[in-house]
């Protein structure tokens, strides 16, 4: 219930929200967690298993149970950590996991069929006739939250920053750490998941200078803040990675309207891991129960929500720091019964002395009552009843990050706590997470940790701590119903199994158990769990290993994770200068490596066939924009083009075009290219539109390598400049048209040949070269005057033509499209370029490899045309199957396949074993079970004399 | 995400850089015998610990950079041009 008075709440702004239906109240600095408390829901989640009622068991991102699905406005969270976020007004809250809610599941049931399902069940029961047939069923029995699939969460962008000290933490050890950084100069950043700065300063007594802790806090975060430092507040860091690197997430609440996480990444060059250290469960029966909750998450909600969890506490400890907590509560209103498995003592004394009972030698046996505990049996056999235990079973360090940077925790027995072993460059772990024993000894690593004088740390009081030792197992077997993880149902029972079945190391215990395989990644369980496997194997802790932790620490939301980077920014797609042009051209744009192109014009049924009649009989213009403009300057220009390309390239004359491979040091076929002698010292390599990037690092590669930086420079002009494709029996009337200042005459102007010329006063270069086979001309303007260049094209008669169109027609003439007529094994001579091979005695890349075994042996597959014999074209893709013996076996594939209108009939191209002495062979090629015929055919089929470039 | 001291722009993360193979692996002649070039194309040395490494600065700079880098920590000792 509330209290009256205390707390951070703000008792002025009352929060009204919804949980599974019901109207209820909280207040402002109220987490979800806090306000269901204070309204005493329980209980409010269902286990992950067995369907048990499951409460609170803590007040922070340890909490295993408390997980909603969260609606507010347009918000959706269907896994909303309760304990982390905060109530705002308007909240509706539901149960995840119940069929009907957490108070009232149809699948309670589950929890009486206990003793049939263990650890393994799923997995030894459902494998006839196989787990695919029941996992649907069993996935949708468990899960949590259901992810809305037509909610889009508002992009957030990530942020970066970089700081000198990144501190997690601001607890004790974090502030001291921080305030000694600043002090030293340094830039800081202050990382601390919870909406205050403090720690365990926020709930726990203490006093630092003489002052009350708090007042200390608020100084060194005062101090912090004007002295420049950056704190983040509500931010968890959640992974650290190589040389410094920070993921952070950062929980905005409602501040932005719609995205509430936000991941940063940041990079530290000393990081100090001041993380603290959480509170561990003990082990007895039915300790899973609503109203099991730990000490300190107990005092947490009395202290900063101003909740007592309970009216008739038991507090259940082996260790001093239990007792704090019973004072409290006892102080608050509660009455409190203290069940120490340790002797009698002062600190017993002194809790008599507030009228708290203590009974000494001493423990929990199990829980009674179902939908909430009601009373505790004790070993003695007593029962007291209750409607909170706290318990208080010792301290777990949190030391993810430590690990995540590759440190090797060991186990510390007189503190029963894995603590960091080997220290981690660039990386001081500081205060509760390094096992400190008091608040004195925390402040006083946090200010070492940050390289600040010993003598500057201040001087600390506080009420008793202990660490507790190894866990208590005492009752860990006297009842047959005890929990160790309590996130994935995992008892002590399945532990015990999972030893019985020689699962015996931790990392096959995990495995065959799932414990702390959950999302809060066992950090209230792994210790139980470590301690019960030990007791079972007849082992000491120290010699089981351990299981390592991985990023992220806390779940993260995909969508924090994205950040912006989503549709179209997260593959940014490349654009035309012309796009509106053909947007108004009535074109198909599609997406093309990236890149937006025309695929064809107007009505798609028709659009193929008028595209490539109008190619072979009239004149087409093509937006070639994409193709490669690659600059190659310099005295060593040529020499460098002579190396990356397979094909000669310095006995080019200024004026002329060469068509040229370029290929791999493993001699396959990197990519085609025409490229253009400006000058001796100056070549234009346009290489195909998706290789343009590839073509420019290969370039820069050799450069760098093998050449003097002094004397050859690569420029990427492509963007610069756009390139329309003029081609067609009538090519010749619309380049005059342009009036581009050149003569056109074929005896002036030869096939691969290029000229500079002017259009409408601005620069433009124009290469005789074809696509399609048909005379053609390539006309290379600014890129701002394509559509100018468009237009004209067009009044002058060229029609449009697409990319799918351009597909047919360079597949009748046989010309390739490296990447797909080829694969990483093509070689030049397999597609009848193996002249240069022989030529050729100087280096260039791949040489070598053309002249191994593998470049001779005989069944390379080798480029062919077919001449398919159905009425279909054939699947790109299909095999083509010979008998070989008793079996039949590829000998290749089809690699482009289309109707060809001029010839009236199906072709293709193919990549065939010994292909090039095959021509005349009729072969049967199969595609996803059905079979066809095709002829091998040389690999042009239309005027393989090249007579039309000049008709 | 490891962070690399490029020599002409400074620290940099990694993913603005690409491997590019072990440094001082020489490429042979067309003299060199099959194993010589096979072991060229495709045996790279894969060192665990200390080793000297080619990436290239492809979304900064564009210069290639000899890094000498522990594959098992990842301490970075030095950066140099591959070309100077
Ligand atoms: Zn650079």
């Amino acid at each position: 219930m509330r209290l009256a008075s205390g707390g951070e709440i703000d008792r002025g702004t009352p929060l009204a929200f919804r949980f599974d239906g019901a109207d209820l109240e909280g207040y402002a600095g109220d987490t979800l967690a806090s306000a269901l408390l204070a309204n005493d829901v329980q209980p409010l989640a269902r286990s992950f298993k067995y369907h048990r009622p499951r409460g609170l068991l803590a007040a922070a991102h340890e909490e295993p149970n408390a997980v909603l699905d969260l609606r507010h406005g347009a918000y959706h969270d269907p896994n909303a950590r309760a304990t982390l976020e905060l109530l705002a007004a308007g909240m509706e809250l539901r149960s995840v996991h119940a069929r009907g809610t957490a108070q009232r599941d149809a699948l309670a049931f589950l929890d009486r069929c206990w003793r049939f399902i263990p650890a393994g069940f799923y997995y030894k029961t459902f494998m006839w006739p196989g787990w695919k047939w029941f996992e649907p069923a069993i996935r949708r029995m468990a899960g949590r939250g259901v992810v809305d699939p037509s909610y889009h969460p508002r992009a957030q962008p990530q942020r970066y920053l970089n700081a000198d000290l990144c501190v997690i933490g601001a607890g004790a050890a974090g502030l001291a750490a921080a305030q000694a950084g600043l002090r030293r100069g340094l830039r800081v950043v202050l990382v601390e998941q919870r909406t205050r700065c403090g720690g365990t300063l926020l709930w726990r007594s203490a006093r630092i200078d003489g002052e009350p802790a708090m007042r200390w806090v608020a100084a060194v975060e005062r101090e912090l803040r004007s002295g420049g430092a950056e704190v983040l507040l509500c931010t968890t860091a959640l992974g650290l990675y190589d040389h410094g690197l920070l993921a952070l997430s950062e929980r905005m609440g409602d501040a932005t309207g719609g995205a509430r996480e936000r991941v940063w990444q940041l990079r530290a060059r000393q990081v100090v891991l001041a993380s603290g250290a959480i509170e561990r469960p003990l082990l007895f029966g039915d300790n899973d129960r609503p109203g099991v909750m730990l000490a300190d998450s107990a005092l947490e909600y009395l202290r900063r929500y101003a909740v007592r969890a309970g009216e008739r506490v038991v507090v259940a400890t082996g260790n001093d720091s239990a007792y704090a907590v019973a004072e409290a509560l006892q102080a608050a209103g509660a009455r409190c019964v203290l069940v120490d498995a340790r002797a009698d003592g002062a600190l017993a004394a002194a809790a008599r002395t507030q009228g708290i009972e203590v009974r000494a030698n001493e423990r929990v046996a199990c829980a009674v009552g179902r939908d909430r505990v009601r009373a505790v049996r004790l070993a003695s056999g007593a029962t007291v009843e209750a409607d909170l235990v706290a318990m208080a079973g010792g301290w777990t360090p949190l030391i993810h990050l430590y690990c995540h940077a590759r440190g090797r925790p060991r186990w510390d027995a007189a503190r029963g706590a894995m603590l960091p072993g080997d220290p981690v460059h660039g990386l001081a772990v500081a205060g509760a997470a390094n096992g400190a024993d008091s608040l004195q000894q925390a402040l006083e690593q946090g200010v070492a940790a940050a390289g600040g004088a010993a003598g500057s740390t201040p001087r600390a009081e506080e009420a008793a701590f202990g660490w507790g030792g190894e866990p208590d197992i005492a009752q860990a077997f006297t009842t047959p119903r005890v929990w160790v993880d309590l996130q994935h149902d995992v008892t002590v029972k399945d532990v015990a199994l999972a030893v019985r079945e020689n699962f015996s190391a931790a990392e096959h215990l995990k495995r065959y158990t799932t414990l702390g395989m959950a999302t809060d990644q066992g950090r209230t369980s792994n210790v139980n769990g470590l301690a019960v496997l030990a007791d079972r194997t007849g082992r000491e802790i120290s010699t089981l290993g351990v299981t390592t932790f991985r990023p992220p620490f806390v779940p993260v939301g995909m969508a924090a994770l994205a950040g912006a980077d989503r549709g179209e920014l997260q593959a940014p797609l490349r654009r035309l200068p012309a796009e509106n042009v053909h947007r108004a051209e009535g074109a198909a744009l599609l997406d093309y490596g990236n890149l937006l192109r025309p695929a064809w014009y107007g009505d798609r049924e028709t659009a193929l066939a008028r595209e490539c009649r109008a190619a072979r009989t009239e004149a087409v213009v093509l937006d070639a924009s994409s193709l490669g403009k690659i600059e190659v300057l310099g005295p060593d220009a040529a020499a460098l083009l002579d190396f990356v390309f397979y094909t000669r390239i310095s006995t080019l004359a200024p004026g002329r075009l060469r068509y040229g491979l370029a290929l791999a040091e493993s001699g396959g076929i990197f990519d085609d290219a025409v490229v253009l002698c400006v000058s001796p010292r100056h070549f234009v390599v346009s290489c195909s539109s998706g290789h343009v990037a590839a073509m420019v690092a290969n370039l820069e590669a050799w450069r760098e390598d093998r050449f003097d930086l002094a004397r050859v420079f690569v420029h990427d002009a492509t963007p610069q400049w756009a390139t329309l494709a003029i081609s067609g029996p009538q090519a010749r009337r619309v380049i005059s048209a342009l009036e581009l200042g050149i003569d056109l005459a074929d005896g002036a102007f030869l096939h691969m040949s290029a000229r500079d010329g002017v259009f409408a006063g601005v620069p433009a270069r124009i290469a005789r070269v074809s696509f399609t086979g048909e005379r053609g001309y390539e006309v290379s303007v600014p890129a701002d005057r394509c559509a100018e260049l468009w237009g004209r094209a067009r009044e002058a008669g060229a029609r449009p033509l697409g990319v799918e169109a351009l597909g047919v027609l360079r597949v009748e003439k046989g010309y390739i499209f490296v990447g797909q007529d080829t694969d990483g094994e093509t070689m030049p001579q397999d597609i009848g370029m193996g002249q240069a091979r022989l030529a050729r005695q100087d280096a260039f890349v791949g040489d070598r490899s053309l002249f191994l075994p593998a470049a001779a042996r005989a069944g390379r597959r080798q480029l062919v045309g077919v001449s398919a014999l159905g009425e279909a074209p054939l699947a790109v893709g299909a095999h083509a199957v010979v008998r070989d013996g008793a079996s039949e076996r590829s000998i290749g594939f089809v690699t482009s396949s289309y109707f060809s209108i001029l010839l009236g009939r199906p072709i293709a191209l193919a990549l065939i074993e010994d292909g090039a002495a095959r021509h005349g062979e009729t072969l049967e090629f199969e595609h996803l079970g059905a079979r066809s015929a095709g002829r091998l055919v040389p690999p042009c089929l239309h005027d393989p004399r090249g007579e039309r470039l000049n008709a | 995400m490891q962070q690399f001291p490029c020599p002409f722009c400074g620290p940099r993360p990694e993913d603005e850089f690409r491997y590019a193979g072990d440094a001082g692996r020489p490429r042979p002649g067309r003299d060199a015998s099959d194993a010589e070039w096979a072991a060229y194309l495709y045996f790279g040395r894969n060192a665990r610990g200390a080793a000297r490494e080619l990436w290239i600065h492809s979304y900064g700079c564009g210069r290639w950079i000899e890094l000498s880098r522990d594959t098992v920590s990842h301490v970075v000792d030095g950066a140099k041009p591959m070309n100077p």
